[in-house]
Protein backbone atom coordinates (compact mmCIF):
# COMPACT_ATOMS: atom_id res chain seq x y z
CA UNK A 1 0.00 0.00 0.00
CA UNK A 2 2.75 2.48 1.03
CA UNK A 3 3.76 3.38 -2.50
CA UNK A 4 0.24 4.57 -3.27
CA UNK A 5 1.31 7.56 -1.71
CA UNK A 6 3.94 8.49 -4.07
CA UNK A 7 1.13 8.81 -6.46
CA UNK A 8 -1.17 11.92 -4.36
CA UNK A 9 0.37 14.15 -6.83
CA UNK A 10 0.68 12.06 -9.80
CA UNK A 11 -3.32 12.23 -9.73
CA UNK A 12 -3.14 15.89 -8.77
CA UNK A 13 -1.32 17.00 -11.52
CA UNK A 14 -3.38 15.02 -13.74
CA UNK A 15 -6.27 16.08 -12.74
CA UNK A 16 -6.28 19.30 -14.92
CA UNK A 17 -9.59 20.56 -14.45
CA UNK A 18 -8.82 20.98 -10.54
CA UNK A 19 -6.24 23.84 -11.47
CA UNK A 20 -7.96 24.90 -14.96
CA UNK A 21 -8.72 28.38 -13.28
CA UNK A 22 -7.16 31.46 -12.86
CA UNK A 23 -7.87 32.95 -9.20
CA UNK A 24 -6.63 33.13 -6.51
CA UNK A 25 -3.49 34.68 -7.97
CA UNK A 26 -0.16 34.37 -6.32
CA UNK A 27 2.12 37.41 -7.11
CA UNK A 28 0.26 38.16 -9.94
CA UNK A 29 0.57 34.27 -11.07
CA UNK A 30 -2.74 32.93 -12.06
CA UNK A 31 -3.64 29.94 -10.03
CA UNK A 32 -2.97 27.61 -12.42
CA UNK A 33 0.84 28.44 -12.98
CA UNK A 34 1.16 28.88 -9.74
CA UNK A 35 -0.67 25.50 -8.40
CA UNK A 36 1.59 23.33 -11.05
CA UNK A 37 4.80 25.30 -10.26
CA UNK A 38 3.99 24.28 -6.42
CA UNK A 39 3.25 20.75 -6.99
CA UNK A 40 6.91 19.90 -8.54
CA UNK A 41 8.47 20.26 -4.91
CA UNK A 42 5.56 18.70 -3.50
CA UNK A 43 5.96 15.65 -5.12
CA UNK A 44 9.84 15.89 -4.23
CA UNK A 45 9.15 15.43 -0.84
CA UNK A 46 6.44 13.00 -1.06
CA UNK A 47 8.79 10.46 -2.88
CA UNK A 48 11.48 11.42 0.41
CA UNK A 49 8.56 10.56 2.79
CA UNK A 50 8.07 7.77 1.01
CA UNK A 51 11.44 6.85 0.96
CA UNK A 52 12.01 6.90 4.26
CA UNK A 53 8.59 5.22 5.54
CA UNK A 54 9.72 2.14 3.13
CA UNK A 55 13.73 2.10 4.95
CA UNK A 56 12.06 2.14 8.20
CA UNK B 1 27.44 36.94 -42.93
CA UNK B 2 29.08 38.26 -40.17
CA UNK B 3 28.42 42.05 -40.34
CA UNK B 4 25.34 41.95 -37.94
CA UNK B 5 27.01 39.96 -35.44
CA UNK B 6 26.78 41.22 -31.93
CA UNK B 7 30.41 40.92 -30.85
CA UNK B 8 30.39 41.38 -27.40
CA UNK B 9 27.37 38.69 -27.14
CA UNK B 10 29.24 36.57 -29.88
CA UNK B 11 33.12 36.49 -27.74
CA UNK B 12 31.35 35.77 -24.84
CA UNK B 13 29.71 32.66 -26.43
CA UNK B 14 32.28 31.54 -28.19
CA UNK B 15 34.76 31.63 -24.98
CA UNK B 16 32.27 29.40 -23.41
CA UNK B 17 32.09 27.16 -25.86
CA UNK B 18 35.75 26.93 -26.22
CA UNK B 19 35.96 26.32 -22.22
CA UNK B 20 33.76 22.95 -23.05
CA UNK B 21 35.52 22.07 -25.81
CA UNK B 22 38.82 21.71 -23.48
CA UNK B 23 36.32 20.05 -21.02
CA UNK B 24 35.61 17.50 -23.24
CA UNK B 25 38.49 16.22 -24.32
CA UNK B 26 40.27 16.29 -21.02
CA UNK B 27 37.11 13.93 -19.78
CA UNK B 28 38.88 10.92 -20.75
CA UNK B 29 41.22 10.75 -18.30
CA UNK B 30 38.65 11.53 -15.77
CA UNK B 31 38.26 8.32 -13.12
CA UNK B 32 40.99 7.17 -15.99
CA UNK B 33 39.64 3.72 -17.06
CA UNK B 34 40.59 1.75 -20.54
CA UNK B 35 37.90 3.59 -22.92
CA UNK B 36 38.36 0.79 -25.58
CA UNK B 37 35.57 -1.27 -23.24
CA UNK B 38 32.03 -0.78 -24.33
CA UNK B 39 31.25 -0.46 -20.60
CA UNK B 40 33.58 2.52 -19.87
CA UNK B 41 32.93 4.41 -23.09
CA UNK B 42 29.37 4.14 -23.46
CA UNK B 43 28.21 4.15 -19.93
CA UNK B 44 31.29 5.56 -17.94
CA UNK B 45 31.87 2.13 -15.99
CA UNK B 46 28.76 2.52 -13.98
CA UNK B 47 30.43 4.92 -11.77
CA UNK B 48 28.55 8.18 -11.59
CA UNK B 49 27.81 8.97 -7.91
CA UNK B 50 24.49 11.19 -6.92
CA UNK B 51 26.02 14.29 -8.17
CA UNK B 52 27.27 13.57 -11.06
CA UNK B 53 23.86 11.91 -12.02
CA UNK B 54 21.86 14.36 -11.37
CA UNK B 55 23.99 16.72 -13.12
CA UNK B 56 24.55 14.59 -16.17
CA UNK B 57 20.79 13.44 -16.19
CA UNK B 58 19.31 16.83 -15.90
CA UNK B 59 21.55 18.18 -18.20
CA UNK B 60 20.48 15.11 -20.70
CA UNK B 61 16.85 15.13 -20.19
CA UNK B 62 16.34 18.74 -20.04
CA UNK B 63 17.54 19.81 -23.35
CA UNK B 64 18.20 22.57 -25.91
CA UNK B 65 15.57 21.78 -27.58
CA UNK B 66 13.04 22.17 -24.60
CA UNK B 67 14.36 25.66 -23.36
CA UNK B 68 13.48 26.92 -27.09
CA UNK B 69 9.92 24.74 -27.72
CA UNK B 70 8.42 24.46 -23.91
CA UNK B 71 8.55 28.57 -24.17
CA UNK B 72 7.40 28.77 -27.84
CA UNK B 73 4.10 26.88 -27.35
CA UNK B 74 3.42 28.98 -24.33
CA UNK B 75 4.51 32.29 -26.45
CA UNK B 76 2.34 30.44 -29.48
CA UNK B 77 -0.80 29.44 -27.56
CA UNK B 78 -0.36 29.99 -23.49
CA UNK B 79 -1.81 27.12 -20.99
CA UNK B 80 -1.24 24.42 -22.98
CA UNK B 81 2.72 24.66 -23.32
CA UNK B 82 2.71 24.43 -19.45
CA UNK B 83 1.68 20.40 -20.27
CA UNK B 84 5.97 19.65 -19.38
CA UNK B 85 5.07 20.20 -15.56
CA UNK B 86 2.72 17.63 -15.24
CA UNK B 87 4.61 15.43 -17.63
CA UNK B 88 7.92 16.16 -15.29
CA UNK B 89 6.16 15.68 -12.04
CA UNK B 90 4.85 12.10 -12.35
CA UNK B 91 8.06 11.08 -14.00
CA UNK B 92 9.69 10.89 -10.89
CA UNK B 93 7.59 8.37 -8.78
CA UNK B 94 7.29 6.11 -11.36
CA UNK B 95 11.17 6.37 -12.24
CA UNK B 96 11.82 5.74 -7.58
CA UNK B 97 9.60 2.64 -8.20
CA UNK B 98 11.04 1.19 -11.45
CA UNK B 99 14.51 2.42 -12.19
CA UNK B 100 16.05 0.84 -9.10
CA UNK B 101 14.69 -2.54 -10.30
CA UNK B 102 15.93 -2.39 -13.39
CA UNK B 103 19.56 -0.65 -12.69
CA UNK B 104 19.94 -3.74 -10.36
CA UNK B 105 18.99 -6.09 -13.14
CA UNK B 106 21.07 -4.55 -15.48
CA UNK B 107 24.04 -4.26 -12.91
CA UNK B 108 24.30 -7.97 -11.88
CA UNK B 109 23.63 -9.10 -15.44
CA UNK B 110 25.70 -6.78 -17.18
CA UNK B 111 23.21 -5.20 -19.10
CA UNK B 112 23.76 -1.89 -20.99
CA UNK B 113 20.63 -1.00 -22.60
CA UNK B 114 16.93 -2.10 -22.75
CA UNK B 115 17.21 -4.43 -25.62
CA UNK B 116 20.37 -5.89 -23.66
CA UNK B 117 17.49 -6.47 -20.96
CA UNK B 118 14.47 -7.66 -23.03
CA UNK B 119 16.65 -10.29 -24.28
CA UNK B 120 17.53 -11.18 -21.12
CA UNK B 121 14.08 -11.64 -19.91
CA UNK B 122 12.27 -13.02 -22.39
CA UNK B 123 14.94 -14.74 -24.11
CA UNK B 124 13.39 -13.61 -27.54
CA UNK B 125 15.59 -11.74 -30.32
CA UNK B 126 13.45 -10.53 -32.15
CA UNK B 127 11.53 -8.43 -29.16
CA UNK B 128 15.20 -7.20 -28.99
CA UNK B 129 15.61 -6.05 -32.13
CA UNK B 130 12.17 -4.41 -32.13
CA UNK B 131 13.10 -2.81 -28.68
CA UNK B 132 16.66 -1.40 -30.14
CA UNK B 133 15.30 -0.47 -33.84
CA UNK B 134 12.43 1.98 -32.32
CA UNK B 135 15.02 3.44 -29.83
CA UNK B 136 17.62 4.22 -32.75
CA UNK B 137 14.90 5.30 -35.10
CA UNK B 138 13.43 8.07 -32.53
CA UNK B 139 16.77 8.60 -31.75
CA UNK B 140 18.14 10.73 -35.02
CA UNK B 141 15.33 13.31 -35.18
CA UNK B 142 15.96 14.26 -31.65
CA UNK B 143 19.38 14.87 -31.91
CA UNK B 144 18.86 16.78 -35.01
CA UNK B 145 15.98 19.03 -33.36
CA UNK B 146 18.91 19.79 -30.67
CA UNK B 147 20.52 21.35 -33.62
CA UNK B 148 17.67 23.49 -34.53
CA UNK B 149 17.67 24.84 -30.53
CA UNK B 150 21.34 25.96 -30.73
CA UNK B 151 20.82 27.25 -34.45
CA UNK B 152 18.61 29.43 -33.27
CA UNK B 153 20.31 31.00 -30.58
CA UNK B 154 23.38 31.25 -33.49
CA UNK B 155 20.77 33.31 -35.62
CA UNK B 156 20.16 35.35 -32.66
CA UNK B 157 23.79 36.43 -32.28
CA UNK B 158 23.37 37.77 -36.07
CA UNK B 159 25.11 35.50 -37.20
CA UNK B 160 23.44 35.09 -41.07
CA UNK B 161 24.63 33.07 -44.00
CA UNK B 162 23.44 31.47 -47.29
CA UNK B 163 23.69 28.40 -48.98
CA UNK B 164 25.77 25.69 -46.81
CA UNK B 165 27.31 28.57 -45.09
CA UNK B 166 23.59 28.78 -43.31
CA UNK B 167 24.90 25.91 -41.28
CA UNK B 168 28.37 26.50 -40.91
CA UNK B 169 28.70 26.89 -37.40
CA UNK B 170 26.47 24.27 -35.72
CA UNK B 171 28.42 21.98 -38.44
CA UNK B 172 31.86 22.76 -36.65
CA UNK B 173 30.31 22.55 -33.16
CA UNK B 174 28.88 19.20 -34.30
CA UNK B 175 32.39 18.29 -35.46
CA UNK B 176 34.32 19.38 -32.40
CA UNK B 177 31.81 17.42 -30.47
CA UNK B 178 31.64 13.93 -32.48
CA UNK B 179 35.49 14.39 -31.68
CA UNK B 180 35.81 14.57 -27.76
CA UNK B 181 32.29 12.36 -27.76
CA UNK B 182 34.51 9.94 -30.11
CA UNK B 183 37.23 9.71 -27.49
CA UNK B 184 36.05 10.12 -23.77
CA UNK B 185 32.21 8.72 -24.53
CA UNK B 186 30.08 9.11 -22.09
CA UNK B 187 32.53 11.38 -19.28
CA UNK B 188 33.16 13.90 -22.10
CA UNK B 189 29.09 15.20 -21.64
CA UNK B 190 29.26 14.47 -18.10
CA UNK B 191 31.61 16.95 -17.10
CA UNK B 192 30.75 19.44 -19.98
CA UNK B 193 27.30 19.11 -17.70
CA UNK B 194 28.51 20.91 -14.72
CA UNK B 195 29.14 23.82 -16.74
CA UNK B 196 25.84 23.85 -18.66
CA UNK B 197 23.66 23.31 -15.76
CA UNK B 198 25.09 25.75 -13.83
CA UNK B 199 24.79 28.13 -16.38
CA UNK B 200 21.36 27.70 -17.05
CA UNK B 201 20.36 27.89 -13.59
CA UNK B 202 22.23 31.59 -13.57
CA UNK B 203 20.59 32.24 -16.71
CA UNK B 204 16.84 31.05 -15.20
CA UNK B 205 17.33 32.76 -12.30
CA UNK B 206 18.53 36.18 -13.99
CA UNK B 207 15.49 36.32 -15.88
CA UNK B 208 12.63 35.70 -13.95
CA UNK B 209 13.92 38.24 -11.74
CA UNK B 210 15.44 41.07 -14.18
CA UNK B 211 12.67 40.37 -16.91
CA UNK B 212 9.41 40.60 -14.45
CA UNK B 213 10.72 43.71 -12.91
CA UNK B 214 11.14 45.21 -16.54
CA UNK B 215 7.76 44.38 -17.41
CA UNK B 216 6.51 45.57 -14.35
CA UNK B 217 5.80 41.95 -12.50
CA UNK B 218 3.70 39.06 -13.14
CA UNK B 219 0.86 40.70 -12.86
CA UNK B 220 1.22 42.83 -15.48
CA UNK B 221 3.13 40.14 -17.83
CA UNK B 222 0.15 37.89 -17.58
CA UNK B 223 -2.76 40.66 -18.20
CA UNK B 224 -0.78 41.41 -21.24
CA UNK B 225 -0.32 38.12 -22.74
CA UNK B 226 -4.05 37.53 -21.86
CA UNK B 227 -5.21 40.43 -23.79
CA UNK B 228 -2.33 39.11 -26.64
CA UNK B 229 -4.18 35.66 -26.76
CA UNK B 230 -7.71 36.74 -26.59
CA UNK B 231 -6.76 38.93 -29.80
CA UNK B 232 -5.40 36.15 -31.35
CA UNK B 233 -8.39 33.48 -30.59
CA UNK B 234 -10.45 36.57 -32.34
CA UNK B 235 -8.22 36.98 -35.55
CA UNK B 236 -8.83 32.98 -35.91
CA UNK B 237 -4.85 32.81 -35.94
CA UNK B 238 -5.13 29.94 -33.24
CA UNK B 239 -8.02 27.39 -32.58
CA UNK B 240 -7.44 28.01 -29.07
CA UNK B 241 -5.05 29.75 -26.48
CA UNK B 242 -5.46 31.50 -23.54
CA UNK B 243 -4.36 31.78 -19.96
CA UNK B 244 -5.88 28.48 -18.85
CA UNK B 245 -7.39 25.71 -21.17
CA UNK B 246 -9.99 25.45 -23.06
CA UNK B 247 -12.14 22.71 -22.90
CA UNK B 248 -11.12 20.74 -25.28
CA UNK B 249 -7.29 20.92 -24.68
CA UNK B 250 -7.84 19.40 -21.06
CA UNK B 251 -7.90 15.67 -23.00
CA UNK B 252 -4.90 16.54 -24.85
CA UNK B 253 -2.75 18.18 -21.96
CA UNK B 254 -3.34 15.30 -19.35
CA UNK B 255 -2.72 12.43 -22.25
CA UNK B 256 0.32 14.26 -23.63
CA UNK B 257 1.64 14.39 -20.01
CA UNK B 258 1.09 10.72 -19.26
CA UNK B 259 2.26 9.35 -22.01
CA UNK B 260 5.25 11.65 -22.59
CA UNK B 261 6.11 10.57 -19.04
CA UNK B 262 6.04 7.15 -19.77
CA UNK B 263 7.93 7.29 -23.07
CA UNK B 264 10.86 9.25 -21.58
CA UNK B 265 13.11 6.63 -20.14
CA UNK B 266 12.25 4.60 -23.05
CA UNK B 267 14.99 6.52 -25.17
CA UNK B 268 18.30 5.17 -25.19
CA UNK B 269 19.84 8.33 -23.89
CA UNK B 270 17.72 9.10 -21.17
CA UNK B 271 18.56 4.78 -19.89
CA UNK B 272 22.03 5.15 -20.60
CA UNK B 273 22.21 8.03 -18.24
CA UNK B 274 20.45 6.19 -15.82
CA UNK B 275 22.47 3.00 -15.58
CA UNK B 276 25.76 4.96 -15.69
CA UNK B 277 24.72 5.41 -11.98
CA UNK B 278 27.26 3.70 -9.65
CA UNK B 279 24.00 2.34 -7.67
CA UNK B 280 20.36 2.27 -7.37
CA UNK B 281 20.02 4.47 -4.08
CA UNK B 282 21.94 7.21 -6.57
CA UNK B 283 18.84 6.44 -8.94
CA UNK B 284 16.71 6.96 -6.17
CA UNK B 285 18.33 9.90 -4.76
CA UNK B 286 18.11 11.48 -8.36
CA UNK B 287 14.05 11.03 -8.08
CA UNK B 288 14.24 13.22 -5.11
CA UNK B 289 16.41 16.52 -6.33
CA UNK B 290 15.87 16.25 -10.09
CA UNK B 291 12.49 18.18 -9.98
CA UNK B 292 14.48 21.14 -9.20
CA UNK B 293 15.40 20.78 -12.86
CA UNK B 294 11.61 20.79 -13.35
CA UNK B 295 10.92 23.81 -11.63
CA UNK B 296 13.31 25.50 -13.53
CA UNK B 297 11.65 24.18 -16.32
CA UNK B 298 8.37 25.80 -15.24
CA UNK B 299 10.49 29.01 -14.76
CA UNK B 300 12.02 28.53 -18.98
CA UNK B 301 8.39 27.68 -19.84
CA UNK B 302 6.95 31.43 -17.94
CA UNK B 303 9.75 33.23 -20.38
CA UNK B 304 7.51 32.70 -23.11
CA UNK B 305 4.97 34.34 -21.52
CA UNK B 306 6.92 37.34 -21.00
CA UNK B 307 8.25 37.67 -24.74
CA UNK B 308 4.50 37.64 -25.55
CA UNK B 309 3.98 41.21 -22.87
CA UNK B 310 7.54 42.69 -23.75
CA UNK B 311 5.83 42.34 -27.29
CA UNK B 312 9.79 41.62 -28.90
CA UNK B 313 9.24 40.32 -32.64
CA UNK B 314 9.70 36.61 -33.18
CA UNK B 315 9.47 35.28 -36.61
CA UNK B 316 8.48 31.83 -35.40
CA UNK B 317 7.68 30.98 -32.06
CA UNK B 318 10.91 29.31 -31.26
CA UNK B 319 12.83 32.74 -31.47
CA UNK B 320 10.67 34.07 -28.76
CA UNK B 321 13.32 33.17 -26.17
CA UNK B 322 16.52 34.32 -28.13
CA UNK B 323 14.50 37.49 -28.95
CA UNK B 324 13.38 38.12 -25.27
CA UNK B 325 16.91 37.84 -24.08
CA UNK B 326 18.30 40.04 -26.57
CA UNK B 327 15.77 42.49 -25.56
CA UNK B 328 16.33 42.14 -21.52
CA UNK B 329 19.83 41.74 -20.99
CA UNK B 330 23.38 43.58 -21.85
CA UNK B 331 25.25 42.04 -25.23
CA UNK B 332 27.67 40.05 -22.91
CA UNK B 333 25.13 38.54 -20.48
CA UNK B 334 22.61 37.53 -23.49
CA UNK B 335 25.73 35.88 -24.68
CA UNK B 336 26.25 33.72 -21.74
CA UNK B 337 22.55 33.37 -22.39
CA UNK B 338 23.00 32.09 -25.68
CA UNK B 339 25.71 29.90 -24.73
CA UNK B 340 24.12 28.13 -21.82
CA UNK B 341 21.31 27.14 -24.38
CA UNK B 342 24.03 25.92 -27.24
CA UNK B 343 26.16 23.81 -24.40
CA UNK B 344 22.46 22.64 -23.59
CA UNK B 345 22.44 21.07 -26.90
CA UNK B 346 25.78 19.36 -26.91
CA UNK B 347 25.50 17.18 -23.71
CA UNK B 348 22.14 15.70 -24.93
CA UNK B 349 23.59 15.17 -28.55
CA UNK B 350 26.42 13.52 -26.93
CA UNK B 351 24.00 11.44 -24.95
CA UNK B 352 21.68 10.46 -27.49
CA UNK B 353 24.57 9.29 -30.01
CA UNK B 354 26.45 7.27 -27.38
CA UNK B 355 22.68 5.93 -26.19
CA UNK B 356 22.00 4.76 -29.68
CA UNK B 357 25.69 4.06 -30.72
CA UNK B 358 25.37 1.65 -27.26
CA UNK B 359 22.01 0.10 -28.29
CA UNK B 360 22.67 -0.33 -32.17
CA UNK B 361 26.33 -2.47 -31.43
CA UNK B 362 24.99 -4.77 -28.74
CA UNK B 363 21.65 -5.14 -30.21
CA UNK B 364 21.70 -4.96 -34.16
CA UNK B 365 25.06 -5.18 -34.57
CA UNK B 366 26.68 -8.27 -32.74
CA UNK B 367 23.31 -10.35 -32.41
CA UNK B 368 22.65 -10.21 -36.31
CA UNK B 369 25.56 -9.18 -38.13
CA UNK B 370 28.84 -10.31 -36.02
CA UNK B 371 28.27 -12.73 -33.41
CA UNK B 372 31.80 -13.31 -32.64
CA UNK B 373 32.58 -9.43 -32.11
CA UNK B 374 35.09 -9.20 -28.97
CA UNK B 375 34.93 -6.68 -26.24
CA UNK B 376 37.46 -3.97 -28.46
CA UNK B 377 35.86 -4.41 -31.54
CA UNK B 378 32.44 -3.69 -29.84
CA UNK B 379 33.91 -0.48 -28.46
CA UNK B 380 35.16 0.68 -31.80
CA UNK B 381 32.18 -0.15 -33.31
CA UNK B 382 30.40 2.01 -31.11
CA UNK B 383 32.21 4.96 -31.46
CA UNK B 384 32.09 5.12 -35.03
CA UNK B 385 28.00 4.37 -34.88
CA UNK B 386 27.94 7.69 -32.78
CA UNK B 387 29.71 9.67 -35.77
CA UNK B 388 27.49 8.06 -37.98
CA UNK B 389 24.55 8.73 -35.67
CA UNK B 390 25.67 12.62 -35.55
CA UNK B 391 26.32 12.96 -39.23
CA UNK B 392 22.91 11.13 -40.15
CA UNK B 393 21.46 14.37 -37.63
CA UNK B 394 23.26 16.94 -39.06
CA UNK B 395 22.31 15.90 -43.11
CA UNK B 396 18.32 15.68 -41.26
CA UNK B 397 19.05 19.34 -40.55
CA UNK B 398 21.16 20.19 -43.81
CA UNK B 399 18.33 18.60 -46.19
CA UNK B 400 15.31 18.50 -44.44
CA UNK B 401 12.69 21.43 -43.64
CA UNK B 402 12.52 22.02 -39.81
CA UNK B 403 8.78 21.54 -39.72
CA UNK B 404 9.78 17.69 -40.65
CA UNK B 405 12.22 17.19 -38.29
CA UNK B 406 9.90 18.55 -35.40
CA UNK B 407 7.07 15.83 -36.73
CA UNK B 408 9.67 13.44 -36.59
CA UNK B 409 10.30 14.17 -33.48
CA UNK B 410 6.63 13.97 -32.19
CA UNK B 411 6.33 10.26 -34.39
CA UNK B 412 9.68 9.06 -32.22
CA UNK B 413 7.92 9.85 -29.04
CA UNK B 414 4.88 7.75 -30.19
CA UNK B 415 7.36 5.48 -31.17
CA UNK B 416 8.99 5.13 -28.50
CA UNK B 417 6.35 4.62 -25.86
CA UNK B 418 5.76 0.74 -27.85
CA UNK B 419 8.29 -0.22 -26.14
CA UNK B 420 6.91 0.51 -22.57
CA UNK B 421 4.84 -2.77 -22.04
CA UNK B 422 8.14 -5.08 -22.60
CA UNK B 423 10.82 -3.14 -20.63
CA UNK B 424 8.37 -2.40 -17.67
CA UNK B 425 6.25 -5.17 -17.22
CA UNK B 426 9.37 -7.21 -18.09
CA UNK B 427 10.87 -5.50 -14.26
CA UNK B 428 8.25 -7.22 -12.52
CA UNK B 429 7.42 -10.59 -13.99
CA UNK B 430 7.10 -12.75 -17.21
CA UNK B 431 3.53 -13.08 -17.55
CA UNK B 432 3.71 -11.37 -20.80
CA UNK B 433 5.05 -13.85 -23.66
CA UNK B 434 8.01 -12.51 -26.10
CA UNK B 435 6.30 -13.01 -28.90
CA UNK B 436 2.64 -11.12 -27.94
CA UNK B 437 5.00 -8.39 -26.64
CA UNK B 438 6.50 -8.11 -30.47
CA UNK B 439 2.81 -8.40 -31.24
CA UNK B 440 1.89 -5.65 -29.59
CA UNK B 441 4.56 -3.52 -30.59
CA UNK B 442 4.03 -3.66 -33.60
CA UNK B 443 0.30 -2.90 -34.09
CA UNK B 444 1.49 0.19 -31.47
CA UNK B 445 3.81 1.40 -34.35
CA UNK B 446 1.39 0.74 -37.19
CA UNK B 447 -1.74 2.67 -34.85
CA UNK B 448 0.65 5.21 -33.55
CA UNK B 449 1.62 6.19 -36.95
CA UNK B 450 -1.32 6.00 -38.54
CA UNK B 451 -3.43 7.97 -36.29
CA UNK B 452 -0.63 10.90 -36.68
CA UNK B 453 -1.09 10.80 -40.66
CA UNK B 454 -2.61 14.61 -40.72
CA UNK B 455 -3.63 15.76 -44.29
CA UNK B 456 -1.04 18.86 -43.22
CA UNK B 457 1.37 17.65 -40.96
CA UNK B 458 1.47 15.02 -38.34
CA UNK B 459 -0.67 15.47 -35.37
CA UNK B 460 0.16 14.43 -31.84
CA UNK B 461 -3.59 14.29 -30.96
CA UNK B 462 -6.42 12.39 -31.93
CA UNK B 463 -10.00 12.09 -30.73
CA UNK B 464 -10.43 9.15 -29.20
CA UNK B 465 -14.65 8.18 -29.70
CA UNK B 466 -15.04 8.77 -26.55
CA UNK B 467 -15.50 12.73 -26.11
CA UNK B 468 -12.04 13.34 -25.71
CA UNK B 469 -9.04 13.74 -27.82
CA UNK B 470 -6.01 11.91 -26.62
CA UNK B 471 -2.42 12.13 -27.07
CA UNK B 472 -1.55 9.13 -30.18
CA UNK B 473 1.26 7.71 -28.12
CA UNK B 474 -1.05 6.67 -25.20
CA UNK B 475 -4.07 5.29 -27.43
CA UNK B 476 -1.45 3.28 -29.35
CA UNK B 477 -0.04 1.85 -26.59
CA UNK B 478 -3.17 1.11 -24.95
CA UNK B 479 -3.80 -1.31 -28.24
CA UNK B 480 -0.06 -2.48 -27.93
CA UNK B 481 -0.82 -3.92 -24.76
CA UNK B 482 -4.41 -5.50 -25.03
CA UNK B 483 -2.92 -6.76 -27.78
CA UNK B 484 0.15 -8.23 -26.42
CA UNK B 485 -2.23 -9.50 -23.44
CA UNK B 486 -4.54 -11.14 -25.69
CA UNK B 487 -1.80 -12.63 -27.18
CA UNK B 488 -0.26 -13.61 -23.72
CA UNK B 489 -3.37 -15.78 -23.06
CA UNK B 490 -2.95 -17.74 -26.13
CA UNK B 491 0.71 -17.93 -26.57
CA UNK B 492 2.62 -19.97 -24.02
CA UNK B 493 6.29 -18.78 -24.29
CA UNK B 494 8.87 -21.35 -23.04
CA UNK B 495 12.38 -18.91 -23.95
CA UNK B 496 14.22 -19.40 -21.29
CA UNK B 497 14.79 -16.38 -18.80
CA UNK B 498 17.67 -15.72 -17.76
CA UNK B 499 17.20 -13.49 -14.95
CA UNK B 500 15.90 -14.31 -11.50
CA UNK B 501 13.80 -12.16 -8.91
CA UNK B 502 16.52 -11.63 -6.64
CA UNK B 503 18.02 -10.10 -9.27
CA UNK B 504 16.15 -6.73 -8.99
CA UNK B 505 15.69 -5.84 -6.00
CA UNK B 506 18.63 -3.98 -3.47
CA UNK B 507 15.97 -3.25 -0.88
CA UNK B 508 12.08 -4.50 -0.90
CA UNK B 509 9.46 -2.05 -0.97
CA UNK B 510 7.22 -3.65 1.27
Amino acid sequence: MKPLLLFVPCLVALWAPLYNVEAPTLFGMPFFYWFQLLLIPVSAATIFAADRIARR
Amino acid sequence: MFEHVNVVAGGVFVFFFALVTVLGFIAARWKAADLDHLLEWGLGGRRFGPWITWFLLGGDLYTAYTVIAVPAVIYAIGAFGFFAIPYTIIIYPFLYLTLPRLWAVSHRRGYMTAGDFVLGRYGDRWLELAVAATGVLATMPYIALQLVGMEKVIAALGFSGEGLMQHAPITIAFVILALYTYRSGLRAPAMIAFVKDAMIYVFVIAAVVIIPYELGGFGEIFAVAKAAYAAKVAAKAVPAAGLTLAPGQIGPYVTLALGSAMALFMYPHALTGALAASSAQTIRRNTMTLPAYSFVLGLIALLGMMALAAGVHAETPQDAVPQLVLWAFPDWFAGFCFAAIALGALVPAAVMSIGAANTFTRNIWKPFIHPQMRSREEAFVAKLVSLIVKLGALMVIFFMPTRFALDLQLLGGVWMIQIFPAVIFGLYGRWFAGPALLGGWAVGMVLGTALAWGEKAWTPIHDTGLGFAAYNGLTAVAANLVVAALLSLVIRSTAPDETTPEDYDDFAFG
